[in-house]
């Protein structure tokens, strides 16, 4: 049927398509590649062509304590984000999912509100909530934060997840004797653990990227964009080049990790592509 | 099927922890922007419309809120232009390599914002790559200046990082067509051109709207990309907004602002959702 469709098309459109694709991932991979190559530039940021290559801004980076502390605050922040999160996310996706209650539609558009909203006025509103509670800023306040804004994400993933969820297996679990508990742990869980999963990847790799929100929230220490932040504003360093360089390929691993566990699961692989889903599918569900 | 005390352990915990971290801080926000602060610096809890007025009154504020929407709005049309015939590619010519190349396109979403639009700075300055390397071939003589500091690498920058997010909903859109329309189309005698126009396009509507809207809300409210790479004649709403929570010291204010713009941005979700709902054929 592909192969129809592609049949059908003249070749110079088709031509006209690959090109264009060509250009598009030229433009996405461009900065990245500079990025890389410049982390082992001798000369420093810029300058075309690049000379003396070296590895001393990494023999820099590995001695810079004050980045190093930021990395470890920032999985501090990521892990108990994503803690917060999955705790609050998950139940919010099955009380969408099976539980009728005044406001839940106003409790949806909440729930789902920091996904689309610009991350300043969630930053900014709970800045305005610590003043108010005299709550000293400082980590915990970002993990508050990050907390919150990402309930968002393990909602729509674990929601998207329920959808394909069969029922009827755990009905015949309540039914055979077993409590809600054990229900929700032996066959709910279980059935979800790729959505969850994927939500937790999704959420702690989002924290540590998050800047907007933490921006407002910061105290004494920083995370590790807040720490980039202050350099980038002092002047360019090629060490941020090199810490880039190593979180990138942390990430890619992340998601070489994450593509075999959805391939051996046998789901084509679809990161993000469900909150689209997500909203198509509650939008039925409110009419 | 399910009990009272189940669905009610579901249901208190999440809604609890909204209404005092989203719904709390929003009505919040809602106070502050009717407040004033005094000459020294305190808030005063005394309810008026004097925000409100300062804004209607100094054109520099919604110069600026119309500058960042024409900025949003470029970038909405460049990550469209980007991002619709790669995923028109994707879903009808990529074929095997479908998965790989959607890969590709999720990768960059992976290097962090600020790394990003800091490697756009690196490539755009005076004695950046991009000069450097035309001053190198001898196209230019000079180092051209408009290239950083300017409207011009925001929407640059803005457009990169946003692609990738309006890329995915087209993309789902494109994916849930039946194929089989597609193929009757072209049984009954239409011509490729007639069969994207009149098929293929009005069914992907909902996720060109969700993509566009994505790309507009978030470029609209940044405030780290001007700051880097825009220069004065770059500033945004959200700029003026830091300012006003930090160096200026006037939060009634910048919550004024804020207000305005979180307003803006429920309204326009208001329409895109109807827009998505009304071209949805399911």
């Amino acid at each position: 049927m592909e192969f129809l469709v592609s049949a059908s098309t003249p070749m110079k459109s088709s031509r006209w398509l690959t090109a264009h694709a060509l250009a598009v991932f030229a433009f996405l991979y461009l900065p990245i590649a500079i990025l890389i190559l410049y982390s082992f530039n001798g000369q420093g940021v810029g300058g075309f062509p690049p000379r003396n290559l070296t590895l001393n801004w990494y023999r820099i980076l590995f001695n810079d304590a004050p980045i190093w502390d930021s990395v470890l605050n920032s999985l501090i922040v990521a892990a108990a984000a994503m803690v917060i999160a999955l705790l609050f996310g998950i139940p919010a996706a099955l009380a969408l999912d099976r539980a009728q209650f005044p406001g839940k539609a106003l409790f949806r558009r909440l729930v789902l509100l920091p996904l689309i909203l610009p991350g300043i006025i969630t930053g900014l509103s709970l800045l305005m909530l610590f003043r108010v509670a005299e709550v000293r800023l400082s980590l915990l306040t970002i993990v508050l934060g990050h907390g919150t804004a990402l309930i968002s994400v393990a909602t729509t993933e674990v929601f998207a997840g329920l959808q394909k969820l069969n029922r009827a297996q755990e009905e015949a679990s309540l039914d055979l004797g077993a409590n809600y508990w054990q229900t929700f742990w032996r066959i709910t869980v279980p059935n979800l653990k790729l959505s969850i999963i994927g939500a937790a990847l999704l959420i702690f790799t989002l924290s540590m990227d998050e800047i907007a929100v933490s921006f407002f929230l910061i105290g004494r220490d920083n995370t590790l964009p807040l720490e980039i932040w202050g350099r980038l504003r002092r002047g360019i360093t090629p060490e941020i080049n090199a810490i880039s360089t190593i979180i990138f390929m942390f990430s890619l691993i992340a998601i070489v990790f994450w593509y075999r566990l959805r391939t051996r699961a046998q789901v084509t692989p679809e990161i993000g592509a469900e909150l689209v889903e997500t909203s198509q599918t509650d939008s039925q569900l409110s009419s | 099927m399910f009990s009272r005390a189940y669905r009610t352990t579901i249901t208190v915990p999440p809604l609890l922890w909204v209404a005092v971290f989203l719904l709390v801080p929003y009505l919040l926000m809602f106070c502050y922007s009717f407040w004033s602060v005094s000459d020294s610096g305190t808030i005063m809890h005394s309810w008026n419309l004097d925000n409100y007025k300062e804004l209607l009154a100094k054109p520099v504020y919604w110069q600026t809120l119309l500058r960042s929407m024409w900025i949003a709005a470029r970038v909405m049309f460049f990550s469209m232009l980007l991002g619709y015939p790669l995923a028109y590619f994707l879903s009808f010519h990529a074929g095997g390599r479908k998965d790989l190349y959607y890969q590709l396109v999720i990768i960059p979403l992976w290097v962090s914002y600020l790394v990003r639009a800091y490697a756009w700075k690196t490539i755009l300055g005076t004695d950046g790559v991009l000069n450097t390397l035309l001053q190198y071939v001898h196209l230019t003589s000079h180092p051209l200046d408009f290239l950083l500091y300017s409207p011009f690498a925001v929407v640059l920058t803005l457009t990169h990082i946003y692609t990738p997010f309006t890329f995915l909903p087209i993309y789902a859109s494109l994916e849930h067509i039946p194929r089989n329309l597609v193929e009757a189309s072209h049984d009954l005698g239409a011509t490729p051109a007639q069969t994207f126009w009149r098929v293929i396009f009005p069914l992907s509507i909902p996720g060109v709207l969700a993509g566009a809207t994505f790309a507009f809300v978030l470029s609209l409210g940044d405030f780290l990309a001007p700051l880097l790479l825009g220069g004065p004649s770059g500033i945004m709403i959200s700029n003026i907004v830091v300012s006003l929570f930090g160096a200026a010291y006037n939060w009634p204010l910048g919550a004024a602002i804020s207000l305005c713009m979180l307003a803006l941005v429920l309204a326009l979700l208001f329409f895109s959702e109807r827009l998505e709902k009304k071209w949805s054929f399911s």
